[in-house]
């Protein structure tokens, strides 16, 4: 074990300014939200890749959405992350050392509102300047987490929203 | 043996799987702690007519049309109160996430009032414990109606009055919240020569959330000993505040005629035990003037 954690040392990458931004396009309103303090870290040897999301930190246009966003869609008090744990998949089959740009698969839990879900996500990686850059784009499906939309706003929230994620990661320097 | 052997093997394997993503999370939370500030103490700015810890958010303005009916016990030919009305037109604006100012005119004695608001402390936890949110609320009001005795020399300093407010709140958790508000208003012309010119308010209020749309508003106000020469009663408000996508609406019922500071805390007439209350409503529109960074 001990040697193990000595030897992923370098293998590591993370930020804690990652982007994470989310869409709902409902017939009468298009709602969306940014969050720029994504916490994330990647194992290019292990291909262990790991979200922490604080749902406070997502910034709407309006103040008011915002704060209906926290109390009553995703209850931030009571959940106050959304995390992700899983893996790439085709890590073996990439090099994540040299500079390029390569399509993964993401396989993991993905949990949202207190809810967890197996998924499974595509996205690209690229290398550059000794960075990992991530991005992907997906659909999630509100019900799917137990987040009700009450039916007087149906028409101002979309039933599934698309979630963009980009992240640059450093490599972790001990 | 053999297989006692594995399983353990295969149990240490999939444990030190698994402890590499927690790992990698853990590596996620620790050092760089935040301050998790509490948000939504209360749904508006108001507990029910008296100011609340909230502020308008940074860069909104709000539009807040405050209504009474007359009283409730005048029966039927006045259909309860309907027939009658007090209002407030306000305007309240977030210049920064601390500071905020405010403007309102009222029918009652014709006022004219406006208004600062600074958040001195906010309530958090995380990298800043802070158990409590606190507030400084300033307010001058000026009384517009024309001069009771015009023959007399008048000042227009006699037109207006003063309120200090501190508010104190607590959200305890995420249904209930608290709030004490000592105030002191100050008259540069009162009545008569036994009034005071100014008077100590002790207040305080709280909600509970009925659902995550609606709340229970209650609020009280204190005269600290007997200030006033006229038979003025104490402030009681009891209210809903329901939340629709872009309003809000606060129905209430409270013994204040007058919708600002110096009215409802110091010059109530009515009284809860004769149903001599008014029913009354806020509601606040809110306007983004200055979007948020990450949407400029």
């Amino acid at each position: 074990m001990l040697m193990f954690t000595a030897f992923s040392f370098g293998q590591k990458y993370m930020t804690k300014n990652g982007k994470i931004s989310f869409f709902s396009n409902a017939p009468m309103e298009k709602i969306e939200a940014n969050n720029n303090q994504v916490n994330c870290a990647l194992d290019i040897k292990t291909g262990d890749f790991v979200f922490k999301v604080l749902m406070k930190s997502f910034e709407f246009e309006k103040a008011l959405m915002q704060e209906h966003f926290n109390e009553n869609y995703a209850e931030s008090d009571k959940f106050p992350n959304a995390s992700f744990k899983g893996k790439i998949v085709n890590i073996t089959a990439i090099d994540l050392t040299k500079p390029g740009k390569y399509q993964v698969t993401v396989e993991g839990d993905l949990t949202i509102h207190g809810v967890t879900k197996k998924v499974t996500e595509k996205g690209t990686f690229e290398v550059a300047n000794g960075k990992i850059r991530g991005v992907s784009t997906f659909k999630v499906k509100l019900a799917d987490y137990g987040i009700k939309i009450p039916k007087t706003v149906v028409n101002n929230i979309a039933e599934e929203v698309e979630i963009k994620v980009d992240v640059l990661m450093d490599p972790l320097k001990k | 043996m053999n297989l006692k052997k594995i399983t353990l093997l295969f149990c240490l394997l999939t444990s030190l799987s698994l402890s590499a993503q927690d790992d990698l999370m853990n590596m996620l939370d620790d050092g760089s702690q935040t301050t998790n500030y509490t948000y939504a103490t209360f749904k508006t700015t108001r507990v029910v007519i008296g100011q609340s810890i909230e502020n308008p958010a940074s860069g909104n303005l709000n539009f807040v049309i405050s209504h009474h009916f007359g009283h409730l016990n005048e029966g039927a030919y006045e259909l309860f109160g309907l027939d009658k009305s007090t209002i407030r037109l306000g305007l309240e604006y977030g210049i920064n996430d601390r500071f905020a100012i405010g403007l309102g005119r009222s029918t009652y004695q014709k006022t004219v009032d406006g208004s600062l608001k600074y958040k001195i402390l906010r309530q958090s936890t995380g990298k800043r414990n802070m158990p409590i949110s606190l507030s400084y609320y300033g307010s001058i009001t000026i009384n517009t109606l024309k001069w009771a005795d015009p023959e007399r020399k008048n000042y227009f300093s006699s037109r207006l009055s003063y309120i200090h407010q501190l508010l104190i709140a607590r959200k305890i958790n995420d249904r209930i919240s608290v709030q004490l508000t000592p105030s002191i208003v100050h008259k540069n012309l009162v009545p008569k020569i036994q009034d005071p010119n100014t008077i100590y308010v002790m207040g305080a209020g709280g909600r509970v959330k009925l659902t995550n749309r609606m709340s229970l508003n209650v609020e009280y106000h204190h005269i600290l000993s007997s200030q006033t020469s006229k038979d003025f009663d104490n402030s009681l408000s009891i209210g809903f505040d329901i939340e629709t996508g872009g309003h809000v609406f606060q129905l209430f019922f409270t013994n204040s005629q007058p919708l600002f500071e110096r009215g409802f805390l110091t010059e109530t007439l009515g009284t809860w035990r004769k149903a001599d209350i008014y029913f009354g409503f806020n509601i606040f529109r809110s306007f983004v003037i200055k979007k948020p960074k990450s949407f400029r």
